[in-house]
């Protein structure tokens, strides 16, 4: 199973290399990880998305509350929640190519940022599978360069993972 | 009035309550040493080598029911790098130690300066937590976190990394009386509806087993442990860490559990109905195959660590919580109710443990030619009434010495469980020594182990420390020896210990008293000579066996109830066959 973590540390610096070395050290993989400081300027928020089993989730999350710079985590997985991927994407947009990328582009609900004579660049927000979607709809051979900024995400409801 | 930053460092050990750090100095760590000289509270011990440094200061720890941290100073660079061995071990053991580390001035980190490492980066897998000092107004406070995270909780190692010039920059010294982190808070007091439910289970028990490890030593819970299984008339069996938490001479211990633990013990880990272990956790050696264990256990565990519980076998009822904490609540919760243990089961479930028993699968044959290493830890157990502290390095006679001296008080055995370090036995008895200078502290080594830490025999000296080093030397790395016979069909590849020193006379050149036995009969006069000598530090050097085996032992793959047993030994089909 996915399961999405989210975590408020200590925004210091070593903190996220504690992080990923705990993944590395303990072979935990990560299938992202995004991290960026929030309202608070002394703490960080992270998202791990990792895959596995709920003996391991439940290991994962022991011992990232074990790190010491690590204040308060949250099993976002475990409840109803929102999780949004920022997707960057260069697209070679030619000839009849140059409509079917705008109309899928407005089936995502994406948007077109960047224009040259051959090519699209298209910034779309979604849940993983929206983003995987997207891409997948595209022809391989017209893409050119994807980034993707791992995911984010918050729970639903009175939820929430604040101090 | 302002202070420098190193200053400020020594001031706060003191203030800390620190007396003896164990260190060696170099350029980043120059301001620092400075300040020591410049003050007589804080007491710095010079070993010869920062890894003796490290387990010195961790054997300091060890033997110390108070819970303090051990203390230890390096220069940066190779004096970091040196370390590390030292850091893992007592990472891997819990041990309380705070290791400030010099590194080099703040404007050169990232320029591959000359003797910079990246300290925060090495030591980060083998802490509880680590500091880069960015700001000499951090220092004092810094040097508070370091001892609280050190001690608090699931104890360990934090490091603390003082850049040069951070030593030498000035500020108010203030040391922080109180202190409070968002991000970190131990548990320390188990849930009552956990414990509640842990004492049902336990008295529903026909054939109970209590299993304690390190933390009950670390936790210093050994009179409660005590208490609560006296009071239930349980078995209890002690990890390698935790011998000396339920006293050894007590009929109710069935001696240590795992790969070389008695067959009793882990005959009752294999048929256990109800297992309660407490602070222990679950370890590879203690274990066995883990498909295989314990077949029929319900598992309620104890543990100051979240992260220990369920990591490898699941649990029934879990309990966060310090084991003296923990055992006191289940203590209440048994005098608070009617049930008792089931006397009937309890009677059978003893018969049947005593006919295990009655196996002695640690027993040796004493006569022969050649002295048994084994003789030699008893005859060391008797000679100091059991009451020494004893270290030791890692092989065939650490098993050997856990398996034959009786250690009936907590912390009185001090070894590398988790890490397995050789080279910790001789600076660990210094350490031991420096804390408890009356009492008998003897190092039980091989002369292979002895050799990695070997110049630690001049600080012994400089200190006049009277330790007491038996090493029973078989010539060989003698559990590497004993692996190859078993499983690599006797190709003793380069575990033969050739071009041996002699250690009475290197003892000798040290300033040291340097005995050598190799005569079965010269053994005990020998060893009274040596313990007679109590203001001096002896080399006794013990020409043993060199084919003896540790046994029972539990293989690769195996369970608990698939011991190997020493040659000739009966199984128990064979002894209840007999029986019947
Ligand atoms: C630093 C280190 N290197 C290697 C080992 C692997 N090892 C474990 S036991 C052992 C042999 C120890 O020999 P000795 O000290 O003579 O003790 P004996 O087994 O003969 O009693 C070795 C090499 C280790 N535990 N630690």
């Amino acid at each position: 199973m996915r399961h999405i973590i989210s975590v408020l540390l200590e925004n210091e610096s070593g903190a996220l290399s504690r992080v990923a070395g705990l993944f590395s050290a303990r072979g935990f993989n990560i299938e992202s990880l995004t991290v960026a400081p929030t309202d608070d300027e002394t703490l960080s928020r992270m998202t791990i998305v990792t895959e596995g089993g709920g003996d391991l989730v439940e290991q994962v999350t022991k011992q990232l509350n074990k790190l010491v710079d690590v204040v308060k985590l949250m099993e976002l997985t475990e409840g109803p929640h929102i999780e949004r991927e920022l997707l960057l994407v260069k697209v070679r947009a030619m000839g009849s190519a140059r409509d079917e990328v705008k109309r899928l582009v407005d089936i995502f609900r994406g948007r077109i940022v960047d224009v040259t004579d051959s090519i699209y660049t298209v910034e779309l927000t979604g849940a993983g599978d929206k983003v995987d979607a997207f891409i997948d709809a595209i022809r391989p051979e017209d893409i050119i360069e994807v980034v993707r900024s791992g995911v984010s995400g918050i729970a639903r409801g009175d939820r929430a993972l604040k101090l | 009035m302002e202070m420098t930053g190193a200053d400020i460092l020594i001031r706060s050990l003191s203030d800390e309550g620190v007396k003896h750090i164990f260190g060696y100095p170099g350029g980043a760590a120059l301001h620092i040493y400075d300040a020591i000289y410049k003050q007589d509270k804080v007491q710095h011990i010079l070993t010869r080598h920062e890894q003796g440094a490290t387990h010195a200061a961790d054997a300091y720890a060890r033997a110390d029911d108070s819970g303090k941290a051990g203390v230890v100073l390096v220069t940066s660079g190779p004096g970091v790098t040196n370390a590390v061995t030292g850091i893992a071990t007592a990472y891997m053991d819990s041990i309380p130690m705070v290791v400030i580390c010099g590194q080099v001035p703040t404007h050169l980190i990232g320029d591959d300066a000359f003797q910079e490492v990246d300290t925060v980066g090495i030591t980060r897998p083998c802490v509880k937590h680590n500091f880069l000092i960015k700001d000499v107004r951090d220092v004092a406070s810094t040097i508070k976190k370091a001892f609280f995270i050190a001690e608090s909780g699931r104890p360990g190692p934090v490091v603390v990394d003082v850049p040069k010039d951070i030593t030498a920059q000035t500020c108010e010294y203030l040391y922080p009386q109180h202190l409070t982190m968002r991000s970190y808070s131990p548990v320390t007091k188990g849930h009552p509806k956990q414990i509640k439910k842990a004492v049902e289970l336990l008295l529903g028990a026909k054939r109970p087993i209590i299993y304690t490890g390190g933390g009950v030593v670390l936790g210093n819970a050994g009179d409660k442990l005590t208490e609560f299984v006296r009071r239930l008339g349980y078995p209890c069996t002690n990890t390698l860490m935790g011998l000396g938490a339920f006293p050894a001479s007590d009929p109710l211990f069935v001696g240590m559990l795992g790969m070389h633990g008695t067959y009793e013990a882990n005959m009752c880990m294999y048929e256990c109905d109800v297992m309660l272990a407490v602070g222990a956790r679950f370890d590879d050696r203690v274990t066995g195959e883990l498909a295989k264990f314990s077949p029929n256990a319900r598992i309620i565990h104890v543990d100051i660590d979240p992260s220990s519980i369920g990591k490898n076998v699941s649990v029934e009822v879990p309990i966060v919580g310090s084991a003296e904490s923990v055992l006191e609540d289940m203590m209440a919760a048994l005098n608070e109710t009617s049930t008792q243990p089931d006397a009937d089961a309890l009677g059978q479930w003893w018969e049947q443990i005593n006919r295990w028993r009655g196996l002695d699968s640690f027993g040796f044959d004493a006569d022969g030619e050649f002295i048994k290493p084994q003789r030699v830890v008893k005859m060391l157990c008797d000679q100091t009434g059991g009451d020494a502290y004893i270290t030791s390095d890692v092989g065939q006679h650490q098993m050997w010495a856990a398996q034959h001296y009786r250690f009936d008080k907590p912390r009185r055995w001090i070894n590398s469980g988790g890490l397995g370090t050789m080279g910790f036995g001789l600076p660990a008895a210094m350490g031991v020594q420096l804390l408890h200078p009356k009492a008998e502290v003897a190092c039980i080594t091989g002369e292979a182990s002895i050799q990695m830490c070997i110049q630690e025999l001049a600080a012994i000296q400089q200190y006049e420390l009277p330790i007491k080093i038996v090493c029973l030397n078989n010539r060989f790395m003698g559990m590497v020896r004993q692996w190859q016979e078993f499983f690599y069909d006797r190709r003793y590849s380069n575990s033969y210990m050739d071009s041996l020193p002699d250690f009475v006379k290197l003892a000798e050149s040290f300033g040291h008293v340097g005995m050598r036995v190799e005569n079965s009969g010269d053994l005990e006069g020998a060893m009274k000579e040596m313990l007679g000598m109590k203001n001096r530090a002896v080399f006794l050097d013990v020409v043993t066996d060199q084919a003896e085996n540790v046994y029972p032992m539990i293989p690769g793959g195996a369970g608990h109830n698939e011991m190997v047993l020493k040659p000739g030994a009966q199984t128990d089909d064979m002894q209840e066959r007999e029986l019947a």
